[in-house]
């Protein structure tokens, strides 16, 4: 899948003869498309139970008005608001979490439910108005940068290159204890002539982005938001039990349940946490676009979906991980992006959108079928 | 003399690793009633499904002859067009369904693919007078009790103008009454020209409308009786269906028993969707530390039932009774509960309950165990690779690895990931649900050395079976359940084939049909 993220940027790179990769536009595609990556990360655990989650954009829209309210007619503080704001999406997950896990109603209808009523909730709030703008503390959310942003040296922003420096140490360091970790449990280790290839790559990657992010301002704030997550949430599914018995739910849910997974619960804080990061997303949204509107967030749930399912998760459940539905979700930003480039029009971008999301899933079925023969 | 309406000659079916039936003959006449008798597993399903066309013509050898035809069926059509009907045990009406509709569905009274409502209603009506049913045709299947459906189910063979019904344990599942009336529509067919094939594990119903018997065992015939001829007597009847040498190997074990480490009382179980049928009733046992306790009795007997729902209620409702463990009072509400108090279910059926199948070797080990191998729910994975290798070759599972997925797996390697899984989670009981169905005679005598070797750990083991011998061979105690109930429990000296089938059938007499 990260093949395919490379093809396509290289693709994009040529086609626009260069304009992707440059510093503005790097800065742009993760402004432009941190809230759909963010989403994607929720709505995989709820796919990787064997389900989808409807309501998110409409949640991101609700929590969006509810801060708008808060912070802009009700000039309360900016981080009780976030608080609030964070809570009510949780809360929005959890009733939905409820009727799914407790009250076995199939998710797709709960939440189409949901879909509907947070929708419906926002445009009460709002009064079906706009409401701007937000205290410029919260602007920064979505838009601001890391401190340091004037500190530069030919032309290059200091502070993100050091970043990227002591991410690489840390990215070395981790992996190096790894590898003593499995040497003492006496494991067979890869050569380390291919583990250092692999982390020379990775280190280029890192390195590569953060001097890209150098040369425009600096490292966008969102950014870090995003990544804290990503590593969050890849560590919850990939080293927790609670992770691993979410992939056991989707897998079997009948052998899942005679193992001693507490079925219900997983489902009820699955869903409760696509709340709780529908509700991030939609600040960031908020924030922005400095602004909350009723039509916010619109149809956002089907681009998470789409990232999920280019990044390979099963739409059977048991199967997907949180760096594929990131991967998925940078897929498709940099269609978008690149045929805004290049000038496609909205119609033809759609289009292919579909294409490759129906492409990407028949690829997926096809490799595992193969695998699956042998 | 009656002159003969069906002949199966030297029907041979294989399947992969085992012979299902092996050159078998049944010869029916015109208007009787033929029984056709055997253990679970003895391949009368599988006869029944070569006549019927599910195993379509040239996948078994031999033939089929019907009215003096030789009949080639590629499916389940060709088999009805000349009105071979087969009942399953399992229904196969859509409850939200009205009776009429059932009756006729893939058989519409149509034209054009338009359904003629009037005719469908006035035809249902008149099939319905025929089996004594009085409900009105439109009324949805959900809202009529079993044995009406069961009506139902022969009333749709009739409109398919059948000649000959095969009907699957057609009483399994009904009430004493309903069987009866059932049993005398059977006998009414017969007079109107209609025969009938019909498989039962209750000798008692045989007796009364049988006029023919054929009794199989692994695959092949092993009696014939006709009334008119022979007495039809039980002891023979069980002694044909039982009468298997133990020929099956198994490792010799010297029990030492200890205290009693698990008992069982007055526990009852209502039915999770029959909410008013009590499924569990008032069962009483016990095990001993380091036992190999057996559960007998036939298929639908309710001992899956009865393991379910001890293990943390997974089965039923309205659970009553109490359980205790060493003397003392446990509360098994939920799986989890039940793996805290070192108690263990080993499935019957491992693709559906008991693998992920989608999931590595290594997951589905670890799955019932992981607080074992983590510390504030992180997983340790190292200990978790380390943990589930020495199990691999302890169990002796022949795989790629321990990142092989579990569905690419054989059989009987399955099994040994679903044993694995749970002696992994280190239960001082551990209850086995048909450990050895579906797999080859090695991994069989495998997985009963694993279970000689944790009985001699002091462990305890409640092994449920549909295979008497491999009960006879492995226990120390046999509970005989049936309907149920616990029909009866007999020492491993006195246990035999036949008592234990008296046992089962002398019980279900009691309650009377």
């Amino acid at each position: 899948m990260i093949i395919a993220l490379v093809f396509i940027m290289i693709l994009f790179q040529i086609l626009t003869s260069g304009i992707l990769l440059k510093p503005m536009n790097i800065t742009n595609l993760i402004l432009q498309n941190s809230y759909v990556l963010i989403l994607s990360v929720g709505m995989l655990l709820a796919i990787i139970t064997g389900n989808i989650d409807l309501s998110v954009g409409s949640v991101v829209a609700f929590v969006g008005a509810l801060a708008a309210v808060m912070m802009v007619t009700l000039k309360v503080p900016v981080p009780i608001a976030v608080m609030i704001s964070l809570l009510v999406g949780l809360g929005a997950g959890a009733f939905q979490g409820l009727f799914i896990a407790y009250f076995k109603i199939p998710p797709f209808i709960v939440t189409l439910a949901g879909m509907l009523l947070f929708r419906g909730l926002t445009m009460v709030v709002l009064k079906g108005q706009t409401l701007a703008p937000f205290p410029e503390s919260f602007q920064l959310i979505a838009a601001g940068y890391f401190p340091g942003q004037d500190v530069k040296i030919a032309g290059l922003n200091v502070v993100a290159i050091i970043v990227g420096i002591i991410l690489s140490v840390i990215f070395i360091i981790f992996e190096l204890n790894k590898r003593r970790n499995m040497a003492k449990f006496g494991f067979e280790l890869l050569p380390i002539s291919f583990e250092i290839s692999k982390w020379f790559i990775t280190v280029c990657a890192i390195n590569a982005l953060t001097i890209g992010l150098a040369a425009y301002n600096g490292i966008p704030l969102v950014l870090v938001l995003l990544v804290v997550i990503i590593i969050v949430y890849t560590f919850i599914t990939q080293k927790t039990i609670a992770g691993r018995h979410i992939y056991a739910l989707g897998g079997n849910v009948k052998a899942a349940r005679l193992s001693g997974v507490k079925t219900k619960k997983i489902m009820f804080w699955v869903y409760a946490n696509v709340g709780l990061l529908a509700a991030v997303a939609g600040l960031v949204v908020a924030g922005r676009l400095n602004a909350a509107t009723p039509k916010a967030g619109n149809m956002f749930e089907l681009d998470a979906i789409a990232a999920c399912f280019i990044g390979g998760a099963s739409a059977s459940g048991g199967i997907g991980t949180v760096i594929g539905a990131i991967v998925g979700g940078l897929v498709m930003g940099i269609l978008n992006n690149g045929m805004s480039i290049m000038g496609v029009s909205v119609d033809w971008q759609q289009v292919i959108k579909g294409i490759v999301l129906l492409g990407a899933v028949c690829f997926d079925v096809y490799t595992k079928n193969k695998t699956g023969s042998k | 003399m009656a002159t003969i309406h069906l002949e199966m000659r030297n029907i041979t079916k294989a399947f992969p690793g085992m012979k299902a039936l092996d050159s078998v003959n049944l010869t029916v006449n015109n208007q009787e009633i033929h029984a056709i008798v055997g253990e679970n597993g003895a391949g009368k399903s599988t006869l029944m499904k070569v006549l019927s066309g599910v195993h379509p013509h040239g996948t078994f050898e031999g033939e089929i002859i019907f009215n003096g035809n030789v009949c080639s069926f590629a499916n389940i059509k060709d088999s009805e067009k000349l009105g071979i009907v087969i009942i399953h045990q399992e229904l196969a009406l859509i409850p939200f369904l009205s009776i009429a509709e059932n009756i006729f569905l893939g058989n519409e009274r149509a034209v054009n693919g338009v359904i003629n409502w009037n005719k469908s209603i006035v035809e249902a009506n008149k099939l319905l007078d025929k089996v004594g049913l009085k409900d009105n045709s439109t009324t949805l299947v959900e809202n009529i009790g079993v044995g009406k459906q069961q009506l139902v189910e022969i009333a749709k063979a009739l409109s398919k103008e059948a000649k000959l019904l095969i009907l699957d344990e057609p009483t399994a599942a009904l009430n004493d009454d309903e069987s009866n009336k059932l049993l005398s529509l059977l006998l009414e067919l017969k007079k109107k020209g209609i025969t009938s094939i019909l498989i039962s594990h209750k000798l008692n119903e045989i007796e009364k409308i049988a006029d023919a018997i054929t009794i199989i065992r692994d695959g092949r015939v092993i009696d014939n009786l006709h009334k008119s001829t022979d007495i039809i007597d039980e002891e023979r009847i069980i002694k044909s269906m039982v009468g298997r040498e133990i020929t099956d190997l198994y490792p010799a074990r010297s029990p030492q028993l200890g205290d009693e480490i698990f008992r069982v009382e007055n526990w009852t179980v209502f039915h999770p969707e029959h909410a008013d049928t009590i499924a569990i009733d008032n069962i009483n046992f016990n095990v001993k530390k380091g036992e190999v306790v057996g559960f007998a009795g036939l298929m639908g007997a309710g001992r899956t039932e009865i393991a379910m729902s001890l293990f943390g209620k997974s089965w039923g409702k309205k659970h009553s009774g109490k359980i205790y463990k060493e003397g003392k009072q446990i509360l098994l509400n939920s799986v989890s509960d039940a793996i805290e108090n070192k108690i263990a279910y080993v499935t019957e059926d491992r693709k559906s309950y008991g693998l992920i199948l989608i999931n590595n070797i290594m997951k589905n080990l670890t799955l019932a165990s992981l607080r074992f191998f983590s510390r504030i729910n992180i997983i340790n994975k190292n200990q978790e690779v380390l943990t589930s290798g020495e199990y691999l070759t302890k169990l002796n599972i022949k795989c790629s690895g321990l990142k092989q997925k579990v569905e690419d797996l054989s059989g009987g390697n399955q099994q040994k990931v679903v044993l694995g899984k749970w002696i992994m989670a280190d239960p001082d009981i551990l209850i086995l649900d048909e450990p050895t169905r579906g797999i080859d005679v090695g991994a069989k005598f495998e997985i009963y050395t694993i279970i000689n070797d944790l009985v001699k750990k002091g462990k305890s083991v409640i092994m449920i079976s549909s295979e008497m011998p491999e009960l006879l061979g492995m226990c120390d105690r046999i509970y005989i359940i049936a309907e149920g109930c616990i029909a009866g429990e007999l020492t491993a000296k006195k246990a035999s084939q036949e008592s234990i089938m008296k046992c089962i059938i002398t019980h279900s007499r009691k309650r009377g049909i």
